[in-house]
């Protein structure tokens, strides 16, 4: 059977058939789909979303080493946060067949950087997969779980934004019958300390040696000859951009991305006269096959920075103009918090004081942006509460009482607690809010443990941040509703000025969840407005500016009332039917 | 029909995602290789959202880009104006003539283009409509995005049924009774 496929959706069905049996998550926007999926549709395998990246990969690890398929999925700057457990099984090797998920984001659709996970398969010694349609993530996870369990090694396997997002036709086959292997004890390979780890490092240098030969003959790289002048070599989504901008040239389309083919490549080389090597991001093909001696033409005409695009392609490498059609300056669209967002009245709040907010990854770093721009620092996901910190600690007691930190419940649980502990530890006075909105909202509304339900819907324990963040030594713990203005404004007045930590759960949820009913569509009266704007400050792009009056987008607003509570003349009000 | 390259741009909730699994869907039905990218940005509201649905023979990469698109759906008169690089010289863009100000817009930074279906009729096969008011009066003022795809398919000029049938795969059953009221409308919108 046929069926369009999501290039996640078809990871998921390529470890169903594959028969793996337990996965693990956490939610990175271009990867959360894989599991989802999985979660929604195949009940045979266990699906979990865990607390961060290398707890779900410790996971993973877990159910390979108790004998069965697992697979784990992350976005690329996940893997830094799972590379610790990676470099180490790299070493143990696995049981049952392991296969590693990272989705890219070249362009930075979703992300805080570009990076090439490439490079984490040659640092961690690890093969890697990269398939270029929904088709190929199919057979190619099917592939690794093979590989995996043939070489006794993990197998990464490399998504981007576009392959991962894209949905292309997916043959459908059966499910494989899997038997699930036998545990066995075997610390030499499975305990790594030092004398045990300086073997099992003999073990994998062995391993990348026979890689590097299965490379050569895996039917994973392909060779299509074309032209005898020009000859590409190329990956993943590169691919499809090369076979749309040089239909005619001789194609060496690389499924394994590491090892590379060596023998395979030098081959290809000698039979064209020019030879192209297109990758999106890092030089990664070109500076091994230059090493080998092998002249190709690379980021010398192609950017190392962003999408490529078949136009890209053409225009650098075959010198054809682009179409340049005269562009008129038209005003961008950045993404906003939606209408009734919960995070709004905090931003209010944290403006009107004008703090030193230490930010983080979630819906909330829209904040930065006009009109809140209340956001001064993000970097990673945690290091809200470790920057709060390390400021108040550069530049003392006064300026900690300026500074809040600021980060989502999911967030907090991923890597925000380890941050207050240090906090409570280190005796610093910072105030942390934690936007407890109920729900992963950025990736798209997934269940984390401090919402009460699992993956799957199920009902289960819910962490309860306030008294999680009393255990670890916090005595002023406050739950305060966003939208409850005043009050919000008092208590964080008086937490940012006390001599001790305190943690501000800013608790609502967010507006996009089913259960979320608000009053109905408001509208201003014309009559009693003033015109003073106050309630445009919240930043709400329901209410828009006509020039001469004011007025609120019946088709946007969801009624959550926050404008109402700034309006100092009752203007606003529920709009008839 | 060889091949077809509909672009579809709007502003994040206001149902493009949908749409281009119905047409994907479409696709399938007529036995075409197909490709449907989309890309989800930072925020569920309020951001541009483009989306790309390409038919053909073989199809390689997901993306339409300057000069390519058959037939852009544009969900927003300033999205339509944005992406009008992308229409090919003998394409057709079919424009819902809502406004949504952008935030630079309503924080005064930048200002709404003013007659931009005006301008872009002057060079392109434009098809406009108040699609947003055609939904309301179907009863459901989400289906606009349904009313662009009844457009869509008297254009293509592909059997109706097939997008029918697509949409009643992809549309919950509690929604299908307006959406098809919906379809029905667009597509007798523009003789
Ligand atoms: S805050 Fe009230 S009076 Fe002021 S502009 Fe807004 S609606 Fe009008
Ligand atoms: S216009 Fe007012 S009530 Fe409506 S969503 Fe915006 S802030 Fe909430």
């Amino acid at each position: 059977m046929k069926k369009l496929m999501l290039g996640n959706e078809a990871v998921a069905r390529g470890a169903y058939e594959a028969g793996c049996t337990v996965a693990s998550a956490y939610p990175g926007t271009p990867s959360t789909e894989i599991t989802e999926a999985i979660a929604k549709q195949y009940d045979e395998i266990y699906s979990e979303w865990a607390p961060n990246e290398k707890v779900a990969m410790e996971v993973a690890i877990g159910a390979s080493f108790g004998g069965a398929r697992a697979i784990c999925a992350m976005k690329h700057v996940g893997l830094n946060v799972a590379a610790d457990p990676l470099f180490t099984v790299s070493y143990t090797g696995v049981n049952g067949g392991l296969v590693i998920m990272v989705a890219d984001d070249p362009g930075m659709h979703s992300s805080q950087n570009e990076q090439d996970s490439r490079n984490y398969a040659r640092a961690s010694k690890v093969p890697m997969l990269e398939p270029s349609d929904s088709q190929e993530c199919k057979e190619y996870v099917k592939k690794a779980f093979s590989i995996s369990e043939q070489f006794d090694t993990p197998v990464i396997v490399r998504l981007s934004t576009r392959v991962a997002h894209s949905q292309s036709v997916v043959e459908l086959n059966d499910k494989e019958d899997y038997k699930i292997k036998d545990y066995i004890k075997d610390a030499g390979k499975y305990v790594m300390m030092p004398a045990m780890a300086r073997k099992r490092h003999v073990v994998v240098e062995k391993r990348m040696a026979d890689l590097r030969e299965y490379s050569d003959s895996s039917e994973l790289n392909r060779v299509k000859m074309d032209s005898d002048d020009i000859g590409v070599i190329t990956s993943g989504i590169a691919y499809q951009y090369v076979k749309e901008a040089m239909p005619n040239a001789s194609v060496l389309k690389l499924g394994m991305v590491y090892p590379i083919p060596e023998k395979l490549i030098a081959d290809f080389a000698s039979k064209v006269k020019t030879l192209y090597v297109v990758e999106e991001l890092e030089p990664f093909f070109e500076e091994q096959i230059l090493k080998m001696g092998i002249k190709v033409i690379g980021k010398e005409k192609l950017p190392v920075i962003g999408e490529l695009s078949s136009q890209i392609i053409a225009e650098r490498l075959l010198g054809k103009a682009i179409i340049d059609a005269s562009k008129q300056s038209v005003p961008v669209r950045p993404p906003v918090m939606c209408p009734g967002c919960p995070h709004r009245g905090m931003f209010y709040v944290l403006k009107k004081l004008k703090l030193n907010v230490s930010g983080d990854i979630g819906c909330y770093t829209l904040g930065a942006l006009a009109p809140n721009e209340s956001i001064d620092t993000c970097v990673c996901m945690g290091a809200s509460i470790g920057v709060a910190h390390g400021m108040e600690k550069a530049r003392g007691t006064e300026f900690g009482k300026k500074t809040v930190a600021i980060l989502g419940d999911s967030t907090f649980i991923h890597s925000g607690i380890t941050g207050l502990i240090d906090i409570v530890y280190n005796k610093g006075n910072s105030t942390v809010i934690i936007l407890d909105n109920s729900i992963t909202g950025m990736t798209g509304h997934q269940q984390n443990p401090t919402t009460g339900f699992t993956i799957k819907g199920e009902p289960t324990k819910q962490v309860d941040l306030e008294l999680l963040c009393k255990a670890v030594g916090i005595d002023r713990v406050t739950v305060v509703d966003p939208f409850d203005i005043k009050e919000f404004e008092k208590v964080v007045k008086t937490e940012t000025q006390i001599d001790e930590p305190s943690v501000i759960i800013s608790q609502r949820p967010c507006a996009l969840l089913k259960n979320v009913k608000y009053e109905g569509v408001q509208k201003i009266n014309q009559d009693k407005c003033k015109r003073c704007r106050m309630c445009m400050k919240m930043g709400c792009p329901a209410i828009v500016d006509k020039g001469e009056h004011l007025e609120i987008d019946p088709a946007l607003c969801v009624g959550c009332m926050l404008c109402t509570k700034v309006c100092g003349f009752g203007a606003i009000e529920k709009a008839g039917e | 029909m060889e091949k077809l390259n509909i672009l579809i741009v709007g502003v994040g909730g206001q149902g493009t995602l949908l749409s281009s699994r119905i047409l994907g869907n479409v696709a399938l039905k007529l036995n075409f290789d197909v490709k449907v990218s989309e890309v989800h940005g930072m925020s569920q509201r309020g951001g541009s959202v483009v989306t790309y649905v390409k038919f053909g023979k073989k199809v390689y990469s997901p993306i339409i880009e300057k000069g390519e698109a058959d037939v852009i759906l544009a969900f927003e008169k300033l999205e339509a104006l944005r992406c009008i690089d992308c229409l090919g010289k003998d394409g057709k863009m079919i424009i819902n003539e809502q406004q949504i100000d952008p935030m630079p817009v309503i924080i005064g930074k930048a200002k709404y283009p003013e007659n931009i279906i005006e301008t872009l009729k002057e060079n392109n096969k434009i098809y406009s409509l108040d699609a947003l008011k055609i939904a309301r009066e179907c009863g459901n003022i989400k289906a606009v995005n349904i009313v662009l795809i009844g457009v869509l398919a008297k254009l293509t000029g592909i059997n109706k049924d097939i997008f029918v049938e697509a949409i009643r795969e992809v549309v919950p059953a509690k929604f299908l009774e307006v959406n098809l009221k919906a379809f029905e409308e667009g597509y007798n919108y523009h003789n």
